[in-house]
């Protein structure tokens, strides 16, 4: 067991994906003996050269576009877009190219292409360095979503999604990427399956589901509720893209509450899509409506406000009193 | 350098504007400015300095086999366009006037090559051994593919524009890692060094993808040649809202070699492409060709080229027809006869026969290979739906499917 921050337990499974799959590259903007411009990638450029930790051109398009390429040659790209809303030059190749090239040649070609987001706000930056574009690319089908939220994750999930055969956009809680935990490295079966739901703590009266970002957030609410006399389970999602609709399921049935938690809007984010699915497979065990706590209906604010735009414990915790007193 | 680089108080406009001009003069202009062209619309062969070596390779063989794939090209879009007519595809995306950029630059390719089209490719198919009625598979609406690229090098059709570009180049990098890993584990690598082909047209010259495959491909001296069809149209907007100068003029601002060439001389457009494919396979990094041909048929079945262009232009580029003049100089030089196109004729009849024949037989697939497809791995939504759609289907076992009478029904009506 080794302790390390996120952000490091992303450079490790990235230097352990380069290690154990030859065809692996990196690609992207400053990730070469910058190390990117949150240090993800440090070192790797001096360890495996630059034809494995490929500096590119300014273009998100371009090193979408040309990793599919390289996908289709044999290779398997990670992709870094530096920040959340820079993906949208390349939202194209990603949509239209990436998403179904499989499908389209009827099983021929498959293209293993990973795309790291640096995603959330929090971190008090400009505009379009703050964003959660997660639901964009949800609803994109061919598209696999996942999204760390501790170091243990981060180490496993990165290289899980490079030997995935499905392309994978994995986005990175930005704002956690300084957050400290235990990773084991060594144990074979330490990685768990990445497109499953983790129950981070049990609970009766309510469930709060929270990915990336906001899983620290939810779990600190819990604990306020706890010391309330409530109980309150907390499930981290950890693939948004398929979603374990069982753990849900399962954890609403005993509850019968959920909130759901994200920095996305609320409208036509993946709280609604949650709800919608618990509504149909565990409507008899609701007591009440699942509520949805996300971003307001407006362009990401500038960053002296965004305390007042992120979801924070006491916003949860209100929601989590409207679902009681229901 | 000095200081001849900095403008001086008396720079003056107006020369620039001038170069702009002759230089904009020469994308619609007659004759285009430096162009290659090898055998003019009279089927006389030209001499050019470079490209004449590479001209004097086509045995008679080879090019009695040019003439005779871009015969059954044309001969194959006409039936396509009849099948579309009759109801049998949903759209067609007629070539022709574009044999020759085909045919000359597809031929030119080697079987190690990778090549990326757009969709309106069919000659370039052709030359890759793709059987064409799986080409048809798109436009009759029973794939989005259609075929599989990995058995002859030629990808799928990409329809949103330009995007291939990109994927081209990517793919380029790929050949220039596995040629350094073959090389390190095998010094006397005996395999044959490979390029890629990205094809485009007029109109996709304006997507930004064009210009960031070109910078990709420029900083990392990608073995990948961009073969842009200048045809004249994107649809109803001519190339001259396009672009302001050639388009093969845009490869300097990316620092490396382009070349117009007549793209309805199919001699040129081999020897123009082969001698880029070399530079690309050899080293020397990406190339652009811009083949200046038209299209004289409409942009799809959908469009109606009456509406916006003249049929006086039509009819100047059906004198350059790349057929007719290829013909010219195969008789004159007596490298083909009455027997050799009668021949031609008959196998294009044959090839028209077996599309015609294989459409209809072509299989509406499953919408269940449909959720096979959409992910490698397995996942739980997809399994999900399928699911559904299992049960939901099952409710309908033993009604009439959809186009089906329901027995007795007819006759029932007919007597009423």
């Amino acid at each position: 067991m080794t302790t390390m921050t996120i952000a490091k337990a992303i450079n490790e499974g990235l230097r352990a994906a380069l290690t154990n799959n030859p065809k692996s590259l990196l690609m992207g903007e400053d990730i070469g003996p910058l190390g990117g411009v949150y240090r993800v990638t440090d070192g790797l450029i001096a360890e495996f050269g630059p034809d494995r930790v490929v500096d590119t051109p300014l273009a998100e398009s371009g090193i979408i576009g040309t990793a599919i390429g390289l996908a289709l040659r044999g290779y398997s790209p990670v992709c870094e877009i530096q920040f959340d809303g820079f993906v949208f030059p390349g939202f194209n190749q990603i949509t239209t190219q990436l998403a179904k090239m499989h499908a389209r040649s009827n099983g021929n070609l498959t293209v293993p292409v990973v795309i790291r987001i640096p995603y959330g706000g929090g971190i008090g930056s400009v505009e379009h360095h703050s964003e959660s574009p997660e639901a964009l690319f949800a609803h994109t089908a061919g598209l696999r979503i996942i999204t760390p939220s501790n170091p243990h994750d981060a180490y496993w999930m990165i290289q899980q999604a490079v030997e995935c055969q499905d392309p994978v956009i994995v986005f990175e809680p930005k704002r956690r990427y300084w957050l400290k935990g235990d990773v084991d490295v060594e144990t074979a079966g330490a990685a768990e399956d990445p497109f499953k739901a983790h129950v981070l703590r049990e609970g009766a009266d309510a469930t709060i589901v929270a990915y990336g970002p906001l899983v620290p957030v939810a779990l600190a609410a819990a604990n306020a509720a706890a010391e309330d006399g409530r109980s309150v389970e907390v499930i981290d999602l950890r693939s948004i893209s398929p979603i374990d609709f069982d753990t849900v399921t399962d954890s609403v049935n005993k509850t019968g509450r959920l909130i759901v938690a994200h920095e996305a809007p609320t409208f036509g984010g993946l709280g609604g899509e949650i709800a919608a699915r618990i509504s149909e497979r565990a409507f008899l065990s609701l007591e009440a409506p699942v509520i949805r706590v996300g971003g307001f209906h407006m362009p990401y604010p500038v960053a002296k406000v965004e305390e007042d735009y992120l979801p924070d414990i006491d916003r949860i915790l209100e929601a989590l009193d409207r679902a009681l007193a229901y | 350098m000095g200081t001849t680089q900095l403008p001086s108080t008396e720079f003056d406009g107006t020369a620039v504007d001038d170069q702009l001009e002759a230089e904009a003069e020469a994308v619609m202009g007659e004759p285009p400015a430096q162009m290659v062209q090898l055998l003019g619309p009279d089927g006389k062969l030209v001499n050019d300095p470079v490209y004449s070596e590479y001209a004097e390779k086509l045995d008679p063989d080879k090019l009695r086999g040019l003439y005779a794939d871009m015969a059954r090209i044309r001969r194959f879009d006409v039936e396509a366009t009849a099948l579309q007519r009759q109801g049998q595809l949903a759209l067609w995306v007629p070539l022709t006037g574009q044999e020759a950029a085909q045919i000359g630059s597809g031929r030119a390719s080697q079987p190690q090559d990778y090549i990326f089209p757009t969709y309106r490719e069919h000659g370039v198919a052709l030359t890759r051994n793709v059987d064409l009625a799986e080409l048809l598979r798109q436009f009759r609406g029973v794939s989005n593919g259609g075929w599989n690229p990995k058995d002859t090098n030629f990808h799928l059709y990409t329809l949103v524009l330009a995007a291939q570009t990109l994927h081209a180049v990517g793919y380029a990098m790929g050949i220039q890692r596995d040629q350094k890993l073959a090389a390190a584990s095998d010094p006397v690598c005996t395999e044959p060094p490979a390029a890629v082909m990205a094809y485009y047209g007029d109109g996709a010259s304006s997507e930004g993808d064009v210009h960031e495959s070109m910078v990709f491909a420029s900083s990392f001296n990608a073995p990948v040649v961009f073969f842009c069809q200048n045809n004249h149209w994107a649809i109803s907007v001519p190339s001259t809202v396009q672009t302001r100068i050639p388009l093969s003029n845009r490869a300097k601002g990316y620092g490396f070699p382009g070349v117009r060439v007549d793209g309805n001389d199919v001699i040129a457009v081999h020897a123009v492409t082969e001698w880029a494919l070399d530079h690309a396979r050899q080293g020397k990094g990406p190339v652009l060709i811009e083949a200046f041909t038209y299209r004289v048929g409409a942009h799809t079945t959908a469009d109606d080229p009456t509406k916006y262009r003249q049929s006086a232009e039509e009819d100047s580029w059906r004198a350059k027809d790349p057929l007719a003049r290829l013909e010219k100089y195969l008789r004159s030089e007596g490298i083909a006869d009455d027997v050799f196109f009668a021949k031609v004729k008959a196998d294009g009849d044959e090839l028209a026969a077996y599309v015609r024949r294989t459409t209809h037989d072509l299989e509406t697939p499953d919408i269940r290979t449909a959720f096979a497809n959409t992910y490698v791995e397995a996942h739980p939504l997809v399994a999900e739906e399928l699911a559904w759609f299992e049960e939901y289907s099952a409710g309908f076992a033993g009604e009439p499917q959809a186009g089906e009478t329901p027995a007795g029904q007819a006759i029932t009506e007919a007597g009423n």
